[in-house]
């Protein structure tokens, strides 16, 4: 049986018919065509599918849509200020930490949640961050360090 | 890798669950949590129920508590997140809030909960071996009323524990801990992210340079997580030496028979058993003094 749930999603409100059964990435990209979020291992382990769900991030292929009835969702569509980039986004395009960009939506996002709850993360911190997240691309060391300049630029822009 | 077809309930106390679990006591309906464990198990279809109880908006299953005696009382819902940041455990249960700092990575700390780990009993867990080792009491709500049952006989076999089908986890009890005690975790796994290869705890309390009492605990050898008793024999009541510490740790794959699966060869395993159980008692000794 189709449940309809209402969603924030980027601060909208949107509304979709799904079943119980549908994933919230499916539903996030399948019917509200935010096709930010990637579908990579769908078992948890990828992080591609990664978004930000009442202020954490999570893995939106491990959960159903029907369970994200009433929250409020940040995607990476969510992001970018007017036309302009936001801080950690221009970080990952001025260290060359984006090649095929698979596992950038999910990576900027939890740096952007790591920036907050610390603004001077070491190395080690950032590594722990992105523990969830396999980048088949990079090697990981442009990404370490956009996250690093990233992390600076956020904590500067806030003063 | 799309699960199959089910009807969603949610339940906003703990009566709504039972009795959504009531109506369907049978193999047909499971508990969803953090989902991280069931949630790809029915995507591979390895489990179809036809019903699912969603527990995670019931708001009185997600707390941490000192209990009267010292000790902690955590709700089955409470995320790994909300446990290891929590203040209250960092004072009274340091150990739990590092194995929970480290368990997975972020966004598995930020969903995954406790009580969904227990009952889920994977052998490879990061908290059952803590869990047996610490003496952890699981409070049980049924059809029939309340009921705890200690770690050793909640953990029964793979996957398998003492909870009924129609029962929920709704509590960790976690009793007060005893002091000149270090405790020591470690896990061996190839990602940061990745459950254990061999998973071993230990806890020792000193008196003086004799060990006055000590525990240890190895995961993902066998079916549950398993005390290394021949260990515990050599150790306690010992004055404690180095050389002691090693004939202690090689005792620990005494009588353990681990699997060879895609991870690691049984061989290995019992080896790394040993190094492990080494790394444990030795943290543990130096966190004790
Ligand atoms: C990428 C990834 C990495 C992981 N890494 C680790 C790791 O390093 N260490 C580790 O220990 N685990 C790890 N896990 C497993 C994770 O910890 C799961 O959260 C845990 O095994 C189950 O908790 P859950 O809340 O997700 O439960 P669920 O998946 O929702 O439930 C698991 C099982 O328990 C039952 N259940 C859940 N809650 C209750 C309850 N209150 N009462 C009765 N039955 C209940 C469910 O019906 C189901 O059968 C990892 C998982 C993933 C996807
Ligand atoms: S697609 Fe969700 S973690 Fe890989
Ligand atoms: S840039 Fe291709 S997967 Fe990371």
């Amino acid at each position: 049986m189709k449940k309809t749930i209402t969603m924030t999603v980027n601060g909208q409100i949107m509304k979709a018919e799904v079943e119980p059964r549908t994933l919230l990435i499916d539903c996030l990209r399948d019917q509200l065509g935010l096709s930010g979020a990637k579908v990579g291992c769908v078992v948890g382990k990828c992080g591609a599918c990664t978004i930000i769900l009442n202020g954490l991030t999570v893995k939106s292929c491990m959960m159903f849509a029907v369970q994200a009835d009433g929250a409020e969702i940040m995607t990476i569509e969510g992001l970018a200020g007017d036309g302009e980039l936001h801080p950690m986004q221009q970080a990952f395009t001025d260290k060359s930490a984006v090649q095929c960009g698979f596992c950038t939506s999910g990576m900027v996002l939890t740096a952007t949640q790591l920036a907050k709850d610390h603004p001077n993360a070491s190395e080690e911190e950032i590594k722990d961050a992105i523990g969830g997240h396999i980048c088949r691309c990079t090697g990981y060391v442009a990404i370490v360090d956009a996250i690093k300049e990233g992390c600076k630029r956020m904590s500067e822009q806030q003063g | 890798m799309r699960p199959a077809e089910f009807e969603y309930h949610e339940s906003r106390t703990v009566e709504e669950a039972l009795s959504f679990l009531q109506l369907r006591g049978d193999e047909g309906v499971k508990v969803l949590a953090g989902g991280l464990s069931l949630v790809p198990m029915m995507k591979l279809r390895l489990a179809q129920p036809a019903h699912l109880v969603d527990i995670t908006k019931i708001p009185t299953l997600s707390y941490i508590e000192e209990s009267g005696n010292g000790g902690l009382r955590i709700g089955a819902l409470t995320t790994y997140a909300a446990v290891s940041g929590s203040e209250l455990v960092q004072k009274r249960c340091p150990i739990l809030a590092e194995v929970t700092g480290i368990l997975g990575d972020p966004q598995i700390r930020n969903v995954g909960t406790i009580g969904g780990n227990i009952s889920n009993a994977d052998p490879a867990s990061d908290i059952g071996p803590m869990a047996l080792a610490l003496d952890v009491e699981m409070g049980i709500a049924g059809p029939q009323g309340r009921r705890t049952v200690k770690a050793a006989d909640f953990y029964v076999d793979l996957f398998t524990t003492a909870l009924d089908a129609g029962e929920l986890l709704v509590e960790i009890v976690i009793p007060p801990l005893p002091s000149q005690t270090g405790f020591s975790y470690t896990k061996l796994n190839q990602r940061r992210a990745d459950m254990g290869i061999v998973n071993a705890f230990s806890s020792v309390t000193l008196d003086g340079d004799i060990v006055k009492d000590v525990k240890v605990t190895v995961g993902a050898v066998a079916a549950t997580p398993v005390r290394a008793l021949q260990t515990e024999k050599i150790l306690k009541g010992n004055v404690l030496t180095d050389e002691l510490i090693v004939e202690a740790a090689n005792a620990a794959a005494d009588g353990i028979k681990p699997e060879t699966d895609v991870h690691a060869t049984a061989e290995y395993r019992t080896e790394m058993v040993k190094v492990l159980v080494k790394r444990t008692l030795t943290q543990a000794v130096k966190r004790a003094r």
